[in-house]
């Protein structure tokens, strides 16, 4: 006997699939397509004629040093950003969820960045920070420090880093705070009992049981941090100054609307993509097994 | 020596629920003592107290001569067994058992040693290398009594520890926790609310009633004389018969000595006997409404007179009763238990 519900004809099924699909054929794979089809074409100057040059672009690409310079400074980006939003959000999971009886109020406002636009976060940190008038300038130069991240690249650099991880704390800290609460009462008990040393409880019990969590966050943000921190990127920094903090996502953007170069900037994009396919399928491997205890 | 000590220890929460009020108990050294009680009576809070999981909020409680009310779980020198069992998802077997050694400094080799001998006195030698996920839910019992014994603590505290095993497994594992504590000598307080295992394995028995002890003693000593109509009620299975007799007494109830007053009268249902030929204490007459074979014995409720409370009787073995048969019970006098029924303690 068959105990599932089974729908009979072929019809519903489709209808019920057809919006997802629809939507994933016309926002993914439909651009995707367009764009690893342009990362063939090499179009003149003026857009009059265009030439199908196979591999072209992308031996132009890798043969570039400042493709690589970019690389480097998304990876540090990338690293920064998900190592400060991960550990400050794990720190406050684990003060959440100590007084989980004021966690409502505390959660409402940490979760208040993440509904933030990317852009206006930028823009928010870009005022505070602004050298002559920013609020934050004033106080750091009050301070007796040089700060400028309109000249100074290390100091735009920690503008995006701060603007970036700012906004992706909210959406880690929930994860780690149900990570936390999923972990059980008496297994910390035991831990106590058994003579550890609340720091020791959390590096031996609660920070390898949330190991999963903490995975499936890491590719979350450095995800994020290759797409989404784009608008921040755009009205902090526009990559500058001198390209200092120019990351993959934000290159694919000024390569192929001020430089003009579709194809080159098409042939970036497919390589993005498949920077984010590998990561999305380790994630997949990990999170079925090693991590898992 | 390891003996606990409880004077008036009191447990107020934070929402004002005061859970455990004014409990006193001596454990002597190596004593098992047994709390048992229904659910809610507050016997998880009181062990959480000794362990130290919860502050305490009045009273104070000591183990071995030494006031541990402000002192962390961890400088108790106890070790918890929890209904759960609580042990590290991420850990080995071996690493479940060897936490508490490492934390504490233990050199590897005794940890070795003693980690090893726990596992062969449990029987989890196979399993070493296991995580506790790749067990069954006796041999993760097993494992989380092996990590309470490698650290040879003064005190083991139990908190229904067996009920999340089957009926058989739940016996068995009884037998060697019993075995295991002669064995070991170390002084033990297990909660339970499963009345069977509370009398086989406490030397001590307590029942708490409403965050109170309501009788402390010996498991034998609280079923022959059990001092409040609570005790009465809770100890046995099944069930004291307890009915309320007015100072003129009951139609269908025959009972020449008693104490003056309206009493609750207990008599237990293995104690009564339908072979009423010689002067018995207490006779009485009753309907059989329903009969409960299960083997060994057969129980037979019956109403008082025909309408009056029910009562259970005992029989041995088979029996041939059907409901709707009328029959005479008697109980010799040394077997009447009295209460106050105000006061609910014991009369005499
Ligand atoms: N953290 C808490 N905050 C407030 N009240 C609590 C808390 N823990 C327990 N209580 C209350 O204290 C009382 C005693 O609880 P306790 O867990 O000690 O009962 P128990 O005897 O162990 O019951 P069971 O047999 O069901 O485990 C209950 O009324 C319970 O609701
Ligand atoms: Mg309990």
């Amino acid at each position: 006997m068959e105990k599932r519900v089974v729908f009979h004809g072929k019809l519903l099924p489709f209808l019920l699939l057809a919006p997802q699909l629809l939507v994933t054929l016309i926002f993914f794979y439909l651009p995707a397509g367009q764009a690893v089809w342009q990362s063939f074409l090499v179009q003149d100057a003026f857009g009059l004629s265009t030439e199908f040059v196979w591999f072209e672009n992308y031996q132009i690409l890798f043969s570039k040093a400042d493709y690589y310079r970019t690389m480097l400074t998304t990876a540090i980006f990338s690293s920064l950003v998900a190592f400060f939003s991960l550990s400050i959000a794990l720190l406050f999971a684990v003060q959440a969820d100590k007084h989980i009886k004021f966690a409502t109020g505390y959660k409402t406002l940490l979760i208040w960045p993440y509904a933030v636009a990317p852009a206006i976060a930028g823009v928010l940190w870009l005022f505070m920070f602004q050298p002559s008038l920013g609020l934050v300038s004033q106080s750091i130069r009050a301070a007796g420090f040089e700060w400028n991240p309109l000249l100074n690249q290390n100091h735009a650099m920690a503008l995006v880093v701060m603007a970036a991880t700012w906004k992706q704390i909210s959406y880690n800290f929930l994860f780690f705070l149900a990570g936390l609460q999923a972990i059980p009462k008496s297994v910390i008990e035991a831990a106590a009992i058994d003579g550890a040393t609340p720091m020791r409880r959390f590096w031996t019990i609660i920070f390898p049981l949330l190991s999963p969590t903490t995975f499936f966050l890491l590719v979350v943000n450095i995800v994020y941090v290759f797409f989404d921190t784009f608008g921040i990127i755009d009205a902090a920094t526009q990559g500058g100054p001198a390209k200092g903090t120019e990351t993959l996502v934000y290159k694919v953007f000024s390569d192929g609307k001020s430089g003009g170069d579709l194809g080159g900037s098409a042939a970036q994009s497919v390589v993005l993509m498949v920077i984010v396919i590998a990561l999305t399928a380790i994630q997949f491997r990990y999170v079925e097994r090693k991590v898992q205890y | 020596m390891s003996d606990v000590r409880l004077e008036g220890v009191r447990k107020v929460y934070a929402g004002g629920v005061e859970a455990v009020k004014g409990v006193s108990l001596d454990i002597a050294d190596g004593q098992f003592c047994v709390l048992v009680g229904p659910s809610g009576c507050g016997k998880s809070t009181l062990l959480r107290m000794v362990a130290g999981l919860e502050t305490i909020s009045g009273g104070t409680c000591a183990i071995d001569g030494r006031v541990v009310n402000e002192i962390e779980p961890a400088e108790r020198d106890i070790a918890m067994v929890f209904q759960n069992y609580a042990l590290y998802p991420h850990m080995s077997v071996y690493d479940n058992m060897a936490y508490g050694l490492r934390n504490r400094g233990t050199p590897k080799d005794e940890i070795d040693a003693r980690v090893k001998e726990a596992a062969r006195i449990l029987e989890v030698e196979p399993f070493l290398q296991r995580k506790p996920k790749a067990l069954s839910g006796g041999q993760r019992q097993r494992v989380a009594m092996g990590r309470a014994i490698v650290r040879k603590p003064k005190v083991f505290l139990f908190d229904e520890p067996l009920s999340n095993l089957d009926a058989k497994l739940r016996i068995q594992m009884r037998v060697e926790i019993k075995k295991l504590q002669r064995a070991l000598k170390t002084t033990s307080i297990y909660v339970t609310h499963d009345q069977l295992e509370a009398m086989t394995l406490a030397d001590q028995l307590v029942v708490m009633n409403k965050g109170q002890v309501e009788q402390a003693g010996a498991p034998l000593e609280l079923y022959e004389k059990p001092q409040t109509v609570f005790v009465a009620g809770f100890i046995g299975a099944p069930p004291m018969n307890l009915v309320t007799v007015p100072e003129s007494g009951l139609p269908g109830l025959t009972l020449p000595e008693r104490p003056p007053g309206p009493v609750v009268l207990g008599v237990r249902p293995e104690h009564l006997h339908e072979d009423g030929a010689s002067p018995f204490g207490l006779a009485i007459e009753i309907v059989v409404t329903a009969v409960e074979a299960v083997g060994a014995e057969t129980y037979l409720y019956g109403a008082l007179n025909g309408d009056g409370p029910e009562l259970i009787v005992r029989v041995a073995g088979r029996a041939t009763h059907v409901p709707g048969q009328r029959l005479t019970a008697t109980a010799a006098p040394d077997q009447l238990h009295f209460f106050n029924p105000q006061t609910g303690k014991r009369i005499g």
